[in-house]
């Protein structure tokens, strides 16, 4: 029963797919999974617009937007609408052609990016051998498209909104991916459904998710302050928060076209948290043994909207870091914290099961973070100023 | 540690979520069609003539003096005196406003001419939600729109409205004692009776 719930959606699409002739049946499948992939994420997003609002305006002591549906639930249907009446702008000098494709280019490498997640327990679209690093080559398409926004604007402030933007991300996927490669390291492959199946056992009650190691816990916390920073969210929202101040790459966007900025930007959040979620919190598995008659998918999206919820629960606590502070914590912090996680994954390979490796990595993950942290926090204490040809 | 001021930051926010579905405190928005705050007593608008009792035509406290009018700064009151008299709150009989206008887009809610009315006949009130689509004659209000009674009165400023009725009882009790001893006086000056001054 349990079994036949778990795999309903495969065995309807089995079924959909039964009704069309031979010739067609794989092109048919694909394009049935595609369809069903984009309908629930873009309606994931439409939801997430709603709890933002809604959970920031608790957060800050006020209701969000509670007029258009019964508690505001109708309020993406009114942005959708007031989205798509607004009359689309282009500057006269803007290169028309890369001004276009900058928001097709940036939403097509976001949906591109579910591919090779394992939304279930057999539900994968494209089970790739390389799955990691096409997901990754596809989340460096979405820095081109930003930088081609800015370009094509031919507006000194939107180019270098988009130079900043450019650069925080850049220097946020270096952690990023040094933290995934623990987690492909220890399963041993780059296939995320390999990754997965490697986090499905139980040892008494708790599951072998790697975020339950000091050394995944580590990466894990890593992934998201990368991923936070690759989707230009709060606290690391400077290209977007620069829109209220002078113009950010955004600028010379309106009506659909900036709609498809906010879709695509939050499309690449919830496929990086997916992957997050496949690489450290066990993907589509049940978090303990006794709850494993739960469909897989509803682990999957149960996950999903638990980060969601983290974002934003970041997202109203802190605020935004500069541009210095944003690149010194990536290259001075989070990089030398990912090298060294890096070290700690392979210790713990390679020492027997058992306390000891337990008590070793803890030590590797922790003691680096303190040091760090203090090493660091010296430096930005203000001194004296001293002057060398005043005095 | 590092991180732990950013642990604190989270654990407050949280409190403000969570506390923001049981608590007044963490969320104070009032939803303003459906819901109002009340004003305090000392709020001011625009202003309204008084009349005490049922009729307001009977009861208008205001007496025509025209000082309102010629102290008011922009000048938006406008008066006309009626040609007979009718008793005022205190029961001499005096004259009364045949027409009284304000121009409520004029008046700039200075309270200069509640301050200088001798009769309490005219007193701030604090109503806010007076919109109207008629851009002529929408905000120029006659005495019949002016008009409330010292019920409201006591409603919207409770302690100004019931110290104003405490000075006018004593008024009206020494009217009442110089017309009782005027009557008093009266039937023995008539009779002519003897002279024992």
């Amino acid at each position: 029963m349990a079994e036949a719930a778990d795999q309903i959606f495969v065995a309807l699409e089995r079924w959909l797919v039964g009704h069309t002739p031979a010739g067609v049946r794989p092109v048919f499948a694909e394009v049935i999974s595609v369809v069903a992939l984009l309908a629930v994420f873009a309606s994931l997003f439409a939801m997430t617009t709603v709890l933002e609002r809604k959970g920031l305006g608790r957060i800050q002591n006020r209701y969000g937007p509670n007029r258009v549906g019964p508690f505001g639930i109708l309020q993406p249907l009114a942005d959708g609408i007031k989205s798509l009446t607004k009359e689309d702008i282009v500057p006269q000098a803007a290169d028309r052609i890369v001004h276009f494709l900058a928001p097709v280019v940036l939403v097509l490498a976001a949906f591109s990016m579910y591919a090779v997640l394992p939304v279930g327990r057999n539900m994968v679209l494209a089970n790739l051998d390389a799955g990691v690093l096409f997901f990754f080559a596809a989340s460096s398409v979405m820095e081109v498209s930003i930088f081609m926004a800015g370009w094509s604007s031919r507006n000194k402030y939107s180019l270098l909104g988009a130079m900043r933007a450019v650069a925080q991300m850049i220097s946020y996927e270096v952690p990023l991916i040094l933290a995934s490669i623990t987690a492909v390291m220890a399963a041993g492959s780059l296939s995320t459904v390999t990754i997965v199946e490697k986090q499905a056992g139980y040892t008494g009650i708790l599951p072998h998710w790697f975020v339950l190691t000091p050394w995944g816990f580590a990466g894990f916390v890593l992934f998201m302050i990368a991923t936070t920073a690759e989707s230009n969210r709060s606290p690391f929202d400077l290209p977007e928060g620069e829109s209220e101040i002078i113009a950010g790459y955004f600028t010379e966007y309106s009506g659909f076209k900036f709609a498809l900025f906010f879709l695509g930007e939050y499309i690449g959040m919830f496929a990086m948290s997916g992957l997050g979620i496949t690489l450290f919190l066990g993907g589509w598995t049940a978090p303990l043994s006794f709850l494993t008659w739960v469909p897989s998918y509803l682990w999957f999206f149960a996950k999903l909207l638990f980060m969601i919820a983290m974002f934003i629960w970041i997202r109203g606590t802190l605020p935004r870091l500069r541009m210095d502070q944003l690149m010194n914590f990536a290259w001075k912090f989070m990089l030398p914290l990912a090298l060294i996680n890096l070290v700690t994954t392979g210790v713990w390979r390679f020492l027997p099961h058992g306390i000891l490796r337990w008590i070793v990595c803890a030590v590797m993950v922790v003691v680096p973070y303190i040091l760090l942290g203090r090493g660091l926090a010296q430096g930005w204490k203000l001194k004296k100023r001293v002057y060398r040809f005043a005095e | 540690m590092l991180g732990e001021g950013i642990a604190k930051g989270l654990v407050e926010t949280a409190r403000n979520f969570f506390g923001s579905y049981v608590s007044r405190e963490r969320l104070t928005t009032v939803q303003y069609p459906e819901e109002r705050l009340p004003q305090v007593e000392a709020a001011r608008n625009f202003p309204f003539l008084v009349y005490d009792g049922d009729d307001w035509k009977a009861g208008m406290r205001c007496v025509a003096c025209q000082i309102c009018e010629k102290e008011c700064p922009p000048k938006c009151i406008f008066i006309e005196k009626s040609k007979d008299k009718k008793p005022d709150a205190v029961g001499k009989p005096q004259f009364y406003p045949a027409v009284f206008n304000i121009d409520v887009s004029v008046c700039m809610s200075c309270q200069i001419c509640v301050e200088v009315c001798p009769f309490e006949a005219i007193k701030m009130n604090t109503d806010f939600e007076l919109s109207t689509d008629d851009r002529f004659c929408g905000l120029l209000w006659d005495k019949e729109r002016l008009s409330r009674s010292n019920e409201y009165y006591h409603g919207i400023h409770p302690t100004e409205a019931a110290e104003v009725d405490a000075r006018l009882a004593e008024e009206k009790a020494k009217v009442e004692a110089k017309a009782k001893a005027a009557a008093e006086n009266t039937p023995q000056t008539v009779s002519g009776a003897a002279s024992t001054r």
